[in-house]
């Protein structure tokens, strides 16, 4: 009756170490090339031709510390990447450099994803876990000035900020910050004010990884238990729990929703990429490809929908490229 | 206007409707009406005795003469109506009732309990009439609750909550909820009543309970815990699951009501919602008790895509997605059996179990050399860890090995049955191996009949029922209607082919035939263990039945029959219903010339036996088997009649 599911368009092996963060780069006119940049373990992020696939550059800005999370700043020339050597470095990547051109030291020895949102031309927002246990700082880029510093209230608990979302509602609105943390609740902070909007306790176990679609005002959350949590966000800024999906094994580490909003992909503990219906969830497909803990899924932004791509990284250093739903 | 001669108004009235038959409502309706403002004259005349007697005498003459139906249609209403807040017509009623002689005192009070609207419109008509009469005490507390069971639960919750509502009735509602708890208990009341009136009485103690306050509780709490521990024994060791069931939810209500703190007795007996809330709620019960039917709950990915209709996104096939294993599975049956008989590690342990049944079909050969090995391990096995659906992956690995292998594992298996130290439930595991061994073997092709229909029963409490007598009568009236609908037209043959069970017939069903009567130190079928003969003699039924085009099916028949005869008086009626339906699969399965050639003599004697059975047999559904039978055995003389010879 249903087909069996699709095996990967193709795989790129070569990093060496567990792969823990990815990011396409493919939305450039022709003749430009399409581009993957991963992040290892072993501290490198690889520039991936997929054309060829092969590596093109190697960047070995981390001291070989654990580079978690990777960014392009507009187009594929800057980059913005987070290493456990509690920095962030921003390169350049124009005309063949690998050079770092800027870098902040967030003193955070944590291994919370930071998230970047474009608030206008040539400025940016970043925001980061500070120094401090439960706090996040958001820093204005490229000039790097502290925007606010999100604290929550004494007592509150929360543990360790563990995933971080920026998103802008309507262009001109105000930008906000979704955090989770590490006692499974998820908060809406107001950027302006630097006060808590809404708080949603989501998870019983540390939140692992977000996403939010900001059309929908609906979000989802993955953990280290079985559910996955599905929240909208109300008129009034309120985060309401909106339903959970059960999995078969316990452990979410990356959600990413497609650009599109149509489907979204699940990175699992049990080697598995999970593909959701992002109206309703409904399980779509479980790619089974993968020897060990994925780690991260990223879809690509391609400008034709019949050549978008998905890419896991996972523990057993391999890249799957996936091509999934693209007709629609 | 006659309201000085009140009486000569009456005496008319009644003598003038008297000599209609069945005269219409209208009269009845001028008739109470003009009685009504006569009644509130004597009222006022004060001789409220002397005049109340008269015309309680012309409104039961009515009662008596003509369906009472149509009087109380007519006569409750309109005396609800006026008892509701006056007092005096409330008084005027009560005399009225009392005055009632003897020989319509029990029609007036049925009348009144089965039609008036609630407890408390009845107690306001009756008044205090059953502590005053005695005629009205025994139709209340105990014509209608103990000698008769046909009233609806409305009925019943009238009468009791009457009884309830006043403190001089309050003494009748403790005696009543004794003697009901009495028969309750009583293991011959249990043994012998029908179904239906231990659900009444069943429903009266609930009801009962309900009403009951505190103090009264605590004075009769001694009583109510030595009634209730003596009657659950009594209903938990019949063997038919709806007195087991009626058992524990009145010792789990008793329980409840009476340990308010401290530990209650629980059963979880799973019930239909309906029958606890009508009971003590207002609405009608339905008159059998359910099982719900078991929902898995649906985590399972593949199952959810059925449930949503979502965008125009196909899913794919998720089937294989499964959790995480940390052991692999055995691939060797060899390797099953070290790790079943020998091995301390608990995954793999799980993990054999789960795969022995597909292994052993998978590899058939290989089971075949280790066979009564395997079903020697597998009637021991013990549940290790708490492994989801063991009870059914042990049977169907069982089931495995007996069809892989049936000559040596089926004689191993029967001369177990009847040997030492097994438990009951180890003895009734092997009779249902047999039987959804014997129903995959035969193939069950020319009876319409789909393979491991008894197999898909997950549920350890509906395994008895699985295979046996449900299916069973299903299929016998099937047959039943298949052959009595046609006279006219040639009779249509159901198609059917060779039976694979053929040479195995004989190996199943004789070693488990022969010594029933023969008891040992720790198993007596004809003795205490009657819920296994009630099984066995299931089991033999449904291998007579898949035993139809089979070389010994005659020489078993003989033998069935045999054993029936021995068995008919038994006194447990599950004994009895199996022993029905083996004459079913008897006359259904031996061709019928062989029938009448061989077996003459003892089937004439089964049939006045039948005939025994349908007119004074207690359980309604042995009477319901008898009466099938006879009808079979009916159809097989025409049917030899109107075949040429």
């Amino acid at each position: 009756m249903a087909q069996p599911p699709p095996d990967p368009r193709f795989v790129l092996r070569g990093t060496g170490a567990a792969v823990h963060a990815l990011r396409f780069s493919c939305g450039g006119e022709e003749p430009a090339v399409p581009i993957l940049f991963s992040g290892s373990e072993n501290g490198f992020i690889h520039v991936w031709n997929l054309k060829t696939h092969r590596v093109d550059a190697t960047l070995d800005g981390h001291g070989r510390k654990s580079v978690y999370w990777l960014e392009t700043m507009d187009s594929k020339d800057r980059l913005l990447s987070q290493g456990r050597d509690q920095r962030i470095c921003l390169w350049d990547l124009a005309e063949g450099r690998t050079a770092v051109m800027d870098s902040v030291f967030t003193e955070n020895v944590g291994f919370c994803r930071s998230s970047l949102l474009k608030v206008a031309q040539g400025r940016w927002l970043m925001a980061m876990a500070a120094k401090t246990l439960e706090e996040v700082q958001v820093l204005e880029l490229p000039s790097k000035t502290s925007v606010c510093t999100l604290k929550p209230e004494m007592g509150a608990k929360l543990g360790m900020p563990m995933c971080l979302k920026l998103w802008q509602g309507s262009c001109g609105s105000q930008p906000s910050l979704l955090a989770g943390y590490e006692d499974g609740s998820v908060l809406l902070w107001n950027l302006s004010t630097g006060k808590v909007l809404s708080q949603l306790i989501c998870h019983q176990e540390p939140v692992m990884s977000l996403d939010f679609d900001s059309e929908r005002a609906k979000g989802i959350s993955g953990s280290s238990e079985k559910v996955l949590s599905i929240w909208s966000l109300n008129e009034q800024q309120n985060l309401q729990a909106q339903k959970t999906h059960r999995l078969v094994n316990a452990g979410i580490s990356d959600i990413t929703i497609r650009p599109d909003k149509k489907i979204l992909a699940t990175a699992g503990w049990d080697h598995r990429i999970r593909i959701f219906g992002w109206k309703k969830l409904k399980p779509l497909a479980v790619l089974d490809y993968h020897t060990a803990t994925v780690h991260s899924v990223s879809f690509s932004d391609h400008k034709s929908p019949s050549d978008r791509l998905l890419a896991a990284g996972a523990k057993d250093h391999r890249i799957s490229i996936w091509s999934i739903y693209t007709q629609t | 206007m006659g309201w000085f001669v009140p009486d000569g108004r009456c005496v008319m009235l009644a003598s003038f409707l008297g000599c209609r038959v069945f005269p219409p409502q209208e009269e009845y309706r001028i008739a109470v009406r003009s009685v009504s403002p006569s009644v509130k004259i004597f009222t006022l005349a004060a001789d409220l005795e002397y005049h109340c007697s008269s015309s309680s005498q012309l409104m039961y003459f009515f009662l008596f003469s003509s369906p009472s139906e149509e009087i109380l249609s007519v006569l409750m209403p309109h005396l609800t109506d006026l008892t509701k807040s006056d007092c005096i017509w409330q008084r005027i009623c009560w005399r009225l009732v009392e005055c009632v002689p003897e020989r319509w005192m029990e029609a007036v009070v049925l009348g009144f309990v089965q039609r008036a609207p609630g407890a408390d419109v009845l107690s306001r008509l009756l008044g205090n009439l059953v502590v005053k009469n005695k005629k009205a005490q025994f139709v209340v507390t105990q014509k209608m609750l103990l000698l008769q069971y046909g009233y609806t639960t409305a009925v019943l919750q009238n009468l009791l909550g009457y009884l309830s509502l006043d403190s001089l009735r309050r003494a009748l509602l403790i005696k009543v909820l004794h003697e009901l708890l009495e028969t309750w208990g009583s293991s011959s009341a249990v043994k012998h009543s029908p179904v239906e009136q231990q659900q009444y009485i069943s429903k009266a103690i609930l009801i009962c309970l309900s009403h009951l306050k505190e103090p009264e509780i605590e004075s009769c709490r001694q009583e109510l815990l030595t009634s209730m521990m003596e009657g659950v024994k009594c209903h938990l060791d019949s063997s038919l699951p709806q007195i087991r069931r009626l058992g524990m939810i009145v010792a789990e209500s008793i329980s409840s009501k009476v340990n308010t703190d401290g530990p209650v007795l629980q059963f979880q007996v799973k019930v239909t919602v309906k029958f606890l809330s009508a009971v003590w709620g207002t609405e009608g019960i339905q008159s059998f008790i359910q099982l719900p039917k078991d929902s898995l709950p649906l985590w399972a990915n593949s199952c959810l895509y059925f449930v949503y209709s979502d965008d125009d996104l196909i899913p794919y096939d998720m089937s294989e997605d499964k959790e995480l294993k940390k052991t692999k599975a055995p691939m060797y049956i060899r390797d099953c059996i070290e790790v079943l008989t020998g091995s301390e590690d608990l995954d793999k342990w799980e993990e054999a179990v789960k795969a022995l049944e597909s292994l052993v079909r998978r590899n058939p050969a290989a089971a075949r050399e280790v066979s009564v090995e395997l079903a020697k391990i597998l009637l021991h096995l013990e549940e290790k860890t708490c492994l989801e659906g063991f009870a059914e992956l042990r049977q169907k690995a069982q089931v495995a090995v007996l069809t892989t292998d049936p000559i040596p594992v089926a004689q191993y298996l029967t001369s177990q049955f009847y040997s030492l130290n097994y438990s009951l439930r180890q003895r009734m595991d092997i009779l249902d191996v047999l039987v959804l061994a014997a129903q995959e073997l035969s193939c069950a092709k020319g009876h319409g009949k789909t393979k491991h229909s008894g197999a898909q029963n997950p549920r350890i409490q509906l395994l008895p029922e699985s295979g046996s007598s449900k299916d069973w009568r299903r299929i016998v009236d099937e047959r039943i209607k298949s052959k009595t609908r046609r006279f006219a037209k040639t009779q249509v043959e159901q198609p059917s082919g060779p039976n694979e069970f053929n040479s195995l017939a004989g190996h199943f069903f004789f070693p488990l035939i022969q010594n029933f009567d023969r008891p040992l130190s720790t198993f007596d079928l004809l003795g205490e263990d009657h819920f296994v003969l009630g099984r066995l003699v299931h089991t033999l039924a449904v291998l007579m039945y898949l035993a139809v085009n089979t070389m010994a099916v005659t020489a078993m028949g003989k033998a069935l029959l045999e054993f029936v005869w021995a068995l008919r008086f038994h006194t447990d009626s599950y004994v009895r219903q199996g022993l029905l339906s083996c004459v079913s699969s008897i006359l259904l399965s031996v061709p019928a010339e062989h029938l009448l050639q061989d077996v003459t003599e003892e089937l004439l004697e089964t049939r006045s036996w039948l005939e025994d059975v349908v007119e004074k047999d207690p359980d309604g559904d042995c009477r319901r088997l008898a009466l099938q039978n006879l009808l079979l055995m009916e159809n097989l003389k025409k049917k030899l009649e109107t075949a040429p010879s």
